[in-house]
């Protein structure tokens, strides 16, 4: 182990090179241009084996890896906002087919307007492709998620996005520890596909049609192998954690034991919420954070037992669904708790769309919202969007 | 693992990866019923040329010893290719209406 000075994207480059994978095809966008441009000055140097596929834009980039994945390989690619939109159709198609493929993904805002600073309306829009999504708050857990997604990936075959908030984290230079080659592969292990199409002992048919006759069984098996990824994360989360002495649950809870209310929110804005938790704490204030690291699949049971203990909790949404009812873990949040006898009233904070900055002081006024609603037993505004201009 | 085709198997018992685990499965699918025009074969006009065999997407020109012996309909789906690309001289497939 040894500790560096990187970036969210160096960070990303660099376990993208310890993982040494077969194939990596991509095209470049802001800001996620530096992790393939990285990679590729790392496959020119002789670095890796890689086999890297310079393409004509990312809805070929992803075609390319899913063609790779289906010969067997190890295979990663990078891409952010529009890119990932482009790739949108093809995200189902990895899937669908089982293609444990990893992208390491630089969140950025959707156009119109064009804009290519950090929200997360980009991964929010792909969440029923069938991927795992995880959500980084800093270069060290991106470049720990990139090896842990990759791992968990292969287990089950479902493929996997890891996300860094653009600029934010993807520009900036943290200092962090990264493992040595040989233990990130020992760790990693040879790749061992389920299927190849270059075992020309055994002749498959890939990718063929499925009419009402078939299709829904597809679907329902993809769906019952999602379900395991969760466990099968946790498992190479632990492993990981004797490794490197880090561990990152998929849902994380900060001051939580004794709080009252608590920010439900992802990304570096969590980390930023832990500084709001610790001054608060030390104004005796009974307020805490739980961190959503994994949003696809849903940790389920984890979000309820986390959430269900507080008597408010505001959810930070970095994207909305249009759906004139908040953002998308607003949305989900409240489903998921609908059952519970115990729950907290729940409000949503849309935020920090475009790369608006979020400040300390605008976190601690949502603090200062939820101690309201916890005293008062009411919600009196259900959504905000919090630090625009013209909005109370 | 080998799969079934005798009756419809449930979501448990399908391959993972939408794959098909074994190949030339497609001889156990009698597409011939999709057919509305039918190739009839004239064995007297017939100069085993070998072009309709060479051309039909569905390897449904049934062929022994170099010369052609029918059309398998199973599998013939009716497109005409082989009547079309028969030598002018020799028209020894004709396209029929199916119901005919």
């Amino acid at each position: 182990m040894k500790t560096v000075a990187k970036t969210g994207n160096e960070a990303m480059a660099y376990a993208m090179k310890q993982i040494n994978p077969d194939v990596v095809a991509a095209y470049p966008i802001t800001p996620a241009t530096e992790v393939v441009q990285i990679f590729s000055n790392y496959v020119a140097d002789g670095e890796v084996d890689t086999e890297f596929v310079a393409v004509e834009s990312e809805h070929s980039a992803l075609s390319a890896c899913v063609g790779a994945s289906i010969a067997g390989g190890r295979v990663m690619t990078s891409t952010s906002s529009q890119g990932l939109a482009l790739m949108h159709e093809i995200l189902y198609i990895a899937a669908g087919n089982r293609l444990p493929i990893v992208i390491a993904l630089v969140n950025r805002s959707l156009s119109a307007p064009i804009n290519i600073h950090c929200d997360h309306s980009d991964t929010m829009g792909s969440r029923e492709a069938g991927w795992m999504h995880l959500y980084c708050a800093n270069s060290q857990e991106a470049y720990d998620s990139l090896i842990i997604a990759l791992k968990t990936a292969e287990a089950t075959a479902v493929p996997a996005i890891v996300s860094t908030d653009a600029f934010i984290l993807s520009h900036a230079m943290e200092r962090l520890e990264v493992l040595e080659d040989s233990d990130v592969q020992n760790f990693i292990g040879e790749y061992r596909p389920r299927f190849s199409a270059l075992d020309l002992e055994n002749p498959k048919t890939y990718g063929p049609l499925d009419l009402q006759d078939y299709f829904f069984e597809h679907k329902r098996a993809q769906i019952d192998d999602f379900s395991k990824v969760l466990d099968a994360y946790d498992k190479a989360a632990k492993d990981y954690a004797e490794l490197s002495g880090r561990y990152y649950p998929a849902l994380e809870e900060y001051k939580t034991e004794d709080a009252d209310v608590a920010i439900f929110a992802a990304g570096s804005t969590a980390d930023t919420a832990k500084e709001v938790v610790d001054d608060l704490r030390d104004q005796g204030r009974k307020v805490g954070l739980v961190r959503m690291r994994m949003w696809r699949p849903l940790p389920v049971e984890q979000i309820k037992k986390a959430l269900t203990k507080f008597k408010a909790v505001a959810v930070m949404d970095r994207s909305d669904t249009m759906a004139d009812f908040g953002g998308p873990v607003f949305l989900e949040t409240r489903g998921m708790l609908y059952d519970s006898e115990e729950k907290p009233l729940i409000t949503d904070y849309v935020y920090g769309l475009g790369g608006r900055n979020i400040k300390l002081t605008d976190i601690a006024r949502v603090y200062d919202d939820i101690e309201q609603v916890a005293k008062a037993g009411k919600i009196e505004k259900l959504i905000t969007y919090l630090g625009v201009r013209g909005e109370e | 693992m080998s799969m079934k085709f005798d009756k419809l198997m449930t979501w448990k018992e399908l391959p993972a990866g939408c794959l098909i685990d074994e190949p030339s499965t497609s001889l156990r699918f009698k597409t011939g019923d999709w057919r509305s025009m039918r190739p009839v074969w004239d064995s007297e006009k017939c100069i085993h040329c070998l072009f309709c065999w060479i051309s039909c997407p569905d390897s449904a020109i049934k062929v022994e010893n170099e010369k052609i012996t029918g059309i398998d309909y199973n599998y013939c789906k009716g497109c005409g290719i082989c009547a079309s690309i028969c030598p002018p001289k020799a028209s020894a497939i004709e396209m029929i209406r199916e119901e005919k």
